[in-house]
């Protein structure tokens, strides 16, 4: 176990370099200019100059070994400084933010906390609910449970979250007034009063996003539970009189909840990466925000790191979840 | 006893008896007549309904007496702000959405099995093949979409003019961007394949590999592909409507039903109708490949199969 | 019960005490919305107009413009002119003397040192300042004393108000900015996000493209302003969400361009929560005509370049045909409503330099047809298309993707239709179509087709830097990499002669004659720019919030110490 996990992160680090020369060269190759936002009254010959005060007019390779450099040297210097007080980094240059002018490090530390909370909120309620829906699912197929159950998940998968969200925000936030239109990045949970508020404000994105990841988990636990009720231990366990309930949640459920648990793992990167889409309907400023107005501006410094996190986070779940398995589940063997 | 069940099962046939469990069934079947239904009123609907989806009345007057009407005989889904017959554009864009999801899954499943199979059979280039799919797994789909883009357009506008060229570039790069997990099924499947007796006894008469891909590994991957090319097709549909709803998608006078949906947005307080009526379709659509999908899996598993 | 009714008169009167007499902060929180959330405070940094709008709330210029576009001063005494003796007979001087006893948000004085830091900070080689053109010009600046800023420029300068006025040019701090000079300037990430001002609020959090907070400077000059305590610049979403945040859902009192169809105007309006406010300045939305030929034909480097004259547009009735066949009102009707009106200009305001042209305003598509014709453009071949000697009438329309464009494009293209032009239509993503760089195709300055949509405007009232972008050296080409400000490659030696006379030539009127004349070459004399809407600022204010007055020149929040809650 112990030198599948060490090779698998030696692997891993040959992938991550190569993942992030392919989307350095991605972003750098995609149209568009940071200078687009720039009013046409700022003439061509100061553009020129403010192009070369970002950096951006540098060779493509000369930026990329910048870049690794600052994401793998200066950078984690910054972080044991703000850690422990030191001063390793000595002023060097940080990742900067060519819209901003901010380190990018703490664009993603100021967007973090909405994020995990409403796509994270989201991700527990989501599998919270799809548990027993599955589970029941599963046992009772084909009975009118099961039939609702998978249209609900069907549904859940099928409907794009740009279409409930904005009909949810027509009815319940225009119409009828009873939650905001606008994520309050300010409010701190402080008292009852602002409980309430934060509630309110995470109300809707929180539903759209968990009806669709209930919908994805609630399929998977469904047909992994389905294959082991078929499987000759349970009929040997009937077959000596073990009670109904005893089989079902003891045997059954241990077994087919462990490729559950690791697609539940490998989901979640996305609570980190933000769900774009929903951040841009419900107007959170989250991580998933910042990357695509980074995107439309083309702040490529931005752009890159945020993507190259959210690799390495992919990289790390699916690591996670084959160590998991291994753990969970002793038929299989990494040697 | 499984002598006379494979008996049975070539007198009908094995996709006779996929059909029979298929319409079992009951969500896949309604869901089968429902995407029936939706393609017949894209395909041949607009053989019925010859109004030009992108004709604007060129008189000032007549045009502004057109604008945003309700429901009536002469539109039955109404016009937009500029006169535009909603349903034509309904029936126009149901097109474009289903060839994107179509073609853009036939890429997908292309390169997924392909990849898949070259992994799982050929040991030598598994640990290479893998690496790619994880990487591939790990990128941004949006700036890769744009790159193409940005890289392309000018070479296939030119060939194909402007709209063909919109068109396979986004269904390339949606194809390009989610045949991974096709390929890992697929390898699955045949890295257990490989160990079975019929290929094992095809080897060692010394059938080429090509041969034993094409005769023995295919037709048996054929199940998992087909399930998740349903899949994908429905996925695909989404993702374009993604790109249009980020407004990354087709251009504006090319409308397709994520299209439709996004230029709704800026009218929903107004017109919801022309939100509903797009975001209805594309669910719709969506919902019934899907449990067309699910309908296929339960009756190509030979484990759930009769049960 | 007498002490008790005079007791309640003396509420009364307190509560109805007009909001003039408001006390510094007593009216709490003031929201504000700006759907491009802000990136930095510091303008010389800044990435749009939504930076520069937030940071004018903490740092000030010596003198901004006010609703009519006149100069006013903030932290100078007055506005020097040649009469008062601020302004050099000869014109090649201006001198600013500030206000007594300013001081910054931190306690310390403002002197002429901070005044002539900013010129040093904004012109440091490798700072990559926004606003260097309003820096241009200048061969020096001389403190004499504290309290005095005289700006020397290398010559004349009919206009010399360019350095230090309006929101793009703010005074910062020279203790603060010290070390930020040249290629510091982009890492001095604490002075960028939260600047000492002279202004009446200071910044307390900053999150970047998110939400800045800001509480009332202490040390403002004026003791009974702002009426406000504290400040909240929201950002994110679009221009919809900003105005239904303000009109219908009320969470908002102001929202920053709230640019909505319509049909969605009137009906937020209708809800009673809020108005839209709006005034108009110098944005105007236009096509500009190609006069030298985009052929993919041609070779790479002469496509769109002064070598090829375009083959069809070079006949100037050509040109007027296609402005003639366009219902300006229109397009206003169907994609600004209150924040757009038909022109004829380049230049509509302000009153002095706006030429009376208004001819263009009623369609006319058979005086269009008639004029083709004439110009030898037949349907010989009766598919609906003019051509002449064997040569289609047929024409590609590109613009940058944008809800309204894309609804005029296809309405012009109606209209073009009817009179017999084939258009092809085309439109690229704004962040390649502005982008300006060289190697992209779809630049609107390397203009690959025949006419381009797009809307430009000048900062500030005067004209002149404006009316020198259609002279024939701005040509963008291969030669200087597209840089060129000449979209439509425009060249008459009598308009860049005119252009020269501007230069020269002081005193509003006659400026103002110069500029008409300018702008009735490029519009109705040549039609090489065919004006279409005259796109004014709109934004929309809570029925709570009072003071708001609506300005084009300057920033939206010029006055924000004056605003105050409704009672």
């Amino acid at each position: 176990m112990l030198t599948f996990t060490l090779r698998r992160l030696l692997t891993a680090i040959p992938t991550l370099l190569l993942i992030s020369l392919v989307i350095f060269l991605l972003v750098d190759l995609a149209p568009g200019s940071p200078l687009s936002d720039v009013p046409l009254t700022v003439p061509p010959d100061v553009r020129q100059k403010m192009l070369e005060a970002m950096g951006a007019d540098q060779p493509v390779m000369v930026r990329y070994f910048l870049w690794l450099k600052q994401f793998f040297w200066i950078e984690p210097l910054y972080g044991i400084d703000a850690l422990l007080g030191t001063d390793f980094a000595q002023g060097a240059q940080r990742i900067i933010s060519w819209q901003s002018k901010v380190p990018v490090f703490q664009i993603i530390g100021e967007r973090l906390p909405q994020t995990l909370t409403v796509v994270g909120t989201a991700y527990l309620i989501g599998v919270l609910i799809a548990l027993p829906i599955g589970i029941y699912s599963a046992y009772r197929q084909y009975s009118w449970f099961d039939q609702a159950g998978t249209f609900f998940a069907m549904a859940g998968f099928s409907v794009p979250t740009f279409f409930t969200g904005n009909l949810l925000i027509l009815i319940f936030a225009v119409n009828l007034g009873w939650f905001p239109t606008i994520y309050d990045t300010n409010l701190e949970v402080v008292d009852w009063a602002s409980f309430t508020k934060m509630l309110a404000q995470m109300a809707l994105p929180v539903t759209v996003l968990a009806l669709f990841n209930a919908a994805e988990i609630s399929r998977y636990t469904r047909s992994s539970v389905l294959e082991n009720l078929g499987q000759d231990y349970v009929r040997t366990a009937r077959a000596k009189g073990m009670g109904e309930q005893k089989v079902v949640l003891k045997h059954v459920l241990r077994n087919s909840l462990i490729p559950v648990v690791t697609v539940v793992a490998l989901g979640l990167p996305t609570v980190f990466g933000g769900a774009i889409v929903t951040e841009q309907i419900f107007k959170i400023n989250g991580i998933g925000a910042a990357l695509i107005g980074a995107i439309n501006v083309s702040d490529l410094p931005t752009v890159q790191t945020v993507t190259f996190i959210f690799a390495v986070l992919i990289v790390m779940f699916n690591l996670i979840a084959d160590i998991l398995y291994g753990i969970l589940d002793p038929r299989i063997r990494y040697d | 006893m499984t002598e006379t069940a494979v008996q049975i099962e070539k007198v009908r046939g094995p996709w006779g008896d996929v059909w029979a469990q298929f319409r079992k069934h009951k969500g896949a079947m309604t869901a089968l007549f429902l995407l029936g239904g939706l393609a017949v009123f894209c395909l041949i609907g607009p053989l019925v309904w010859r109004i030009d989806p992108n004709f604007i009345e060129s008189d000032t007057v007549k045009m502004f007496k057109m604008r945003n009407q309700g429901p009536s005989l002469a539109h039955p889904l109404g016009t937009d702000q500029l006169g535009r017959d909603m349903l034509a554009r309904m029936m126009f864009g149901g097109r474009i959405s289903l060839a994107v999801g179509t073609v853009a899954m036939l890429v997908a499943i292309f390169i997924g099995t392909t990849v898949g199979v070259m992994a799982g059979f050929f040991r030598r280039i598994d640990g290479l093949l893998m690496r790619l799919t994880d990487l591939f797994l790990a990128l941004p789909l949006l700036p890769l979409l744009l790159v193409m883009i940005f890289l392309f357009r000018d070479t296939v506008a030119g060939i194909l003019g402007p709209r063909l060229g919109t068109f396979l570039l986004i269904v390339m790069a949606i194809g390009l961007t989610s045949w991974m997990q096709a390929a890992r099924v697929v390898r699955g499947e045949v890295l257990a394949l490989k160990e079975r007796e019929f290929v094992l006894a095809a080897r060692s008469i010394g059938t080429p590999s090509r041969r034993i891909i094409t005769r023995h590994i295919l037709p048996n991957v054929l199940s998992p592909v087909l399930v998740a090319a349903t899949l994908g097709i429905a996925a695909a549909i989404i993702t374009e409507s993604v790109l249009s709803f980020l407004g990354l998608g087709f251009p504006p006078d090319f409308p397709t039903w994520g299209r439709l949906l996004y230029d709704g947005i800026a009218e929903i307080r107004t017109y919801p109708e022309r939100v509903i009526w797009p975001g209805l379709a594309i669910s719709l659509t969506v919902l019934s490949v899907n449990y067309i999908g699910d309908g296929l899996r339960d009756a190509l598993d030979p484990r759930i199969r009769g049960r | 019960m007498k002490f008790r009714t005079a007791l309640l008169g003396a509420a009364a009167a307190f509560v109805l005490a007009p909001a003039a007499h408001a006390e510094r902060g007593a009216d709490g929180e003031v929201k504000i919305f700006y759907y491009q959330a802000v990136s930095t405070l510091n303008a010389y940094l800044s990435s749009g107009t939504k930076d520069v709008e937030a940071g004018s709330l903490v740092l000030e210029p010596l003198a901004g413009f006010d609703q009519d576009g006149q100069l006013f001063p903030r932290l100078a005494q007055d506005i020097p002119t040649v009469e008062n003796g601020g302004v050099a007979a000869d014109l090649t001087s201006i001198t600013w003397k500030l206000k007594e006893g300013l001081v910054w948000s931190d306690g310390t004085p403002v002197t002429s040192a901070d005044v002539k830091f900013t010129y040093e900070y904004c012109t440091a080689p490798d700072g990559g300042c926004a606003q260097g053109a309003k820096y241009e010009g200048i061969a020096s600046i001389e403190t004499p004393d504290d309290l005095t800023v005289i700006v020397k420029f290398e010559g004349p300068k009919p206009y010399p108000y360019q350095p230090f006025t309006g929101g793009t040019a703010p005074i910062l701090q020279k203790a603060q900015f010290e070390a930020c000079l040249g290629a510091a300037a982009q890492s001095c990430v604490e002075q960028n996000s939260k600047p000492i001002g002279t202004g009446p609020f200071i910044v307390t959090d900053f999150k970047v493209n998110d939400v800045v907070t800001l509480e009332v400077n202490p040390n403002y000059r004026d003791a009974a302003k702002p009426a406000f305590g504290k400040v909240t610049i929201k950002g994110g979403g679009d221009a919809l969400a900003a105005a239904s945040a303000v009109m219908e859902t009320g969470e908002f009192d102001y929202a920053w361009n709230t640019q909505i169809n319509p049909d969605q105007q009137k009906q937020m309006e209708a809800g009673g929560k809020g108005t839209f406010v709006n005034a108009f300045g110098t944005l105007v939305e236009r096509i500009e005509i190609n006069m030298t030929d985009p052929s993919p034909a041609l070779p790479e480097g002469e496509r769109s370049t002064v070598k090829h004259p375009h083959p069809i547009f070079s006949d100037p009735n050509v040109r007027k045909a296609l402005s003639m066949a366009i219902d300006r009102q229109a397009l206003v009707d169907i994609g600004y409503g209150g924040a757009g009106r038909p022109t004829c200009n380049l230049v509509p305001a302000p009153a002095y330099q706006a030429s009376d042209n208004t001819g263009c305003l009623t369609q006319d598509v058979e005086g269009a047809k008639a004029l083709l014709a004439e110009a030898g453009w037949t349907d010989t071949d009766g598919d609906g298309i003019l051509d002449k000697d064997g040569k289609k009438f047929s024409i590609l329309y590109q613009t940058s993707v944008n809800a309204v464009r894309q609804d005029f494009q296809a309405l012009i293209k109606g209209w073009w239709n009817a009179i017999g032009i084939e258009v092809e239509l085309k439109s690229i993503d704004a962040s390649v179509f502005f982008g300006g760089d060289a190697a992209s195709p779809d630049t609107f300055q390397k203009f690959y087709a025949d006419v381009e949509m797009y809307a430009n405007n000048f900062d500030g009232t005067d004209a002149e830097p404006y009316m020198s972008q259609y002279l024939c050296d701005k040509i963008p080409g291969p030669e200087n990499q597209w840089q060129g400000e000449n979209i439509n490659r425009f060249c008459d030696p009598a308009y860049d002669a005119l252009v020269k006379e501007l230069s020269t030539t002081s005193g509003i009127e006659a400026r103002g004659e110069l500029v008409k004349k300018l702008n009735d070459m490029l519009t109705k004399d040549s039609n090489v720019v065919i004006p279409l809407v005259d796109r004014g600022r709109f934004s929309a204010k809570s029925n709570t919030l009072d003071g708001f007055v609506m300005n084009s020149w300057d920033t939206e929040l010029w006055n924000v110490q004056d605003w105050t809650r409704a009672k």
